[in-house]
């Protein structure tokens, strides 16, 4: 009897992914047009990565976009899996609930209501002390800790809830303080939920443009916001160019995370039969 | 399970007069310390860079625009007798309930995300099913094709449907060179394009949770519906549909939310003949200047999602739980 929805359901999956990915497979296919004009196709050619790779504004964006991606990645990865352990492994505490509501929020917070409300607070901030004196790279990447540390406590609570307590009680009652037992049995185990972690931070920096339009100031364009002034005038084939090659360099990273995180379970699983043997 | 932090101020007052040398101070201070460090740090971010923004949001929002720098009046005042006076201007309030155009934006918002939101169940729906009932194999596979997007870049995704829906897009080519069309439909910065865009981007987010919560269904329960005579429609109703209300529910919010204040979709692929709440936010702001208006309007649209918000959050809350 599953015969006919299964049939129903693979033409679904079909389709749904066709509808996911036949519009990157143009877009990577269009990038290799000759044609100035992006529909048209007037033969193949590579002279828009060689435009690309002539053009000093997306060396700078690049290179912006890429140092806020990795200072906010590390700082948002050290405050979420602060907050990931406060959440899962410290009991009731007073204000749990607030920090609970602060680490979903922005999750689903519109991107519209943070940046302006960010905006809002760093001019307050200068009328008040000074400080940002001027807005770019250090007020950019506090925007994208604030919410990227959210997804990394998400992140990092399932890890913990996942994990159990047992090892932790075990190193306890042989003696070891908590603060050890942190650091040297609670830590290392959450290291690939870090790193996760780490690389999810990473990418939703380099994705983000509403939030970061808002916060940015005069000469500070990160890669999407440069991207975006390029596309809101209307198709660009350097653009196409631009969106191939970070598109192989997303499948090559997430290739090599899945193959590092997959070896490592493999490992901790071997490990756990191991002791679970003897 | 013993509690052995934070030890009591007394005790360590005591172990600091007897002057242990400075690192094993230090390694006792940490000790004793380290919980309230790791609470307070996120904390203490949250609070200047997350709460405290909204604060003032909603402080700006019932001021007065000022051509100055910054182009609000100041809630507090001390006036010339020394008493503190606080004004409130709810006339950005009453200036975007009684426009037209924000009533219209503010409620064609809603309608836009509730079709896309419908639409990313009927699409997502049968491709979070097809996925369980996979081979392991497969479903590995055909789970890391629907997160793989999630990787690459939104903006470069939304702008892929501007070359397939243009006037000369992939897509009016092709009907053209079939002979189905003369002269191009008109896609491009249509409310129809808008659907595609949002339904394209956020079908993942409808996918996943779906998948979660169906790959937990027992199937025992539609075989023995089955075995009693129960036609596939009505186990489909009967038993998978209630069953999987919980990823529907999930998948909708995390959909409907961010499609309400969506800015880069409407813009790129909507133009100017689409009215949502969030680009009207983000040009109030940088094209008319006008910051009490746009924090009115923030603070509007943050009421209207705070109920879906919260639903997600008790669900999350409750799925935890589960768990």
């Amino acid at each position: 009897m599953f015969q006919g929805r299964s049939r129903f359901l693979t033409w679904m999956l079909v389709l749904g992914m066709a509808f996911l990915y036949i519009p990157m497979l143009l877009l990577v296919i269009y990038s290799f047009n000759k044609s100035k004009l992006v529909p048209v196709w007037g033969g193949w050619s590579v002279r828009w990565y060689a435009e690309l790779f002539q053009s000093p504004e997306v060396w700078e964006a690049v290179m912006l976009s890429l140092k806020i991606a990795v200072v906010n990645a590390t700082f948002a990865t050290v405050l979420g899996t602060l907050a990931g352990l406060a959440m899962v492994r410290f009991g009731r505490f007073k204000g749990r609930m607030l920090l609970g509501g602060m680490l979903a929020a922005p999750l689903v917070m519109p991107e519209v209501i943070t940046g302006l409300s960010l905006l809002m607070l760093f001019i307050t901030m200068q009328d008040l002390i000074g400080w940002p004196a001027e807005r770019g790279f250090s007020t950019i990447t506090i925007a994208h800790i604030t919410f990227s540390l959210a997804y990394v406590a998400v992140i990092i609570q399932s890890r913990l809830v996942g994990m159990g307590e047992t090892l932790e009680e075990a190193a306890q009652d042989l003696g070891a303080k908590p603060f050890r037992v942190l650091t040297d049995i609670t830590l290392p185990r959450l290291a690939p939920g870090m790193m996760a972690g780490w690389l999810l931070a990473f990418t939703l920096s380099l994705d983000d443009l509403v939030i970061a339009s808002f916060v940015t100031g005069p000469g500070s364009n990160t890669l999407p916001i440069l991207i975006y002034s390029r596309i809101r005038l209307g198709l660009r084939p350097d653009i196409n160019a631009l969106a191939t090659i970070i598109i192989l360099v997303v499948a090559i990273g997430v290739a090599i995370a899945g193959i590092i995180l997959m070896r490592q379970q493999r490992q901790r699983d071997l490990e756990l039969a191991r002791i679970s043997d003897d | 399970m013993t509690d052995t932090t934070p030890g009591n101020p007394a005790a360590e007052a005591d172990t600091s007069l007897q002057h242990p040398p400075l690192g094993v101070r230090i390694s006792r201070k940490v000790q004793s310390s380290w919980k309230t460090v790791v609470v307070f740090l996120p904390y203490a971010w949250l609070l200047i860079f997350f709460l405290l923004p909204f604060v003032i949001v909603a402080k700006i929002s019932v001021a007065e625009a000022l051509i100055a720098s910054p182009p609000f009046s100041s809630l507090i005042e001390w006036t010339d007798e020394g008493i503190l006076t606080i004004r409130i201007v709810i006339d950005n309030f009453l200036y975007i309930f009684e426009d037209d155009l924000y009533v219209k934006t503010y409620l064609n918002s809603v309608k836009i995300s509730t079709i896309s939101t419908i639409l990313c169940l009927l699409l997502g729906y049968p491709i979070a099913y097809g996925i369980v009932r996979s081979p392991p194999t497969t479903k590995n596979m055909l789970l890391f094709m629907i997160i793989l997007p999630f990787w690459t870049s939104f903006l470069l995704r939304v702008y892929a449907w501007m070359g397939l829906l243009s006037d000369q897009g992939t897509i009016n080519n092709m009907l053209i060179s079939l002979g189905l069309i003369e002269t191009p439909i008109r896609m491009l910065y249509t409310e129809f394009a808008v659907y595609v865009g949002i339904v394209y981007t956020y079908l993942p987010f409808m996918v996943l949770p779906l998948y979660a919560n169906m790959e937990k269904l027992d199937n025992t329960l539609n075989e023995a519906a089955a075995d009693l005579g129960a036609k596939p429609v009505s186990i489909f109703l009967t038993i998978t549909l209630p069953l999987t209300m919980p990823g529907i529910i999930a998948g909708g919010l995390l959909v409907f939310i961010p499609a309400t204040g969506e800015y880069v979709i409407p813009d790129l692929l909507g133009g100017g003949n689409v009215l949502m709440i969030g680009r009207l936010l983000f040009n109030e702001f940088h094209a008319n200047h006008d910051w009490p208006v746009a924090a009115a309007v923030a603070i509007a649209l943050l009421v209207l999602l705070v109920a879906p918000m919260m639903a997600y959050q008790h669900y999350q809350g409750k799925q935890a739980e589960a768990r």
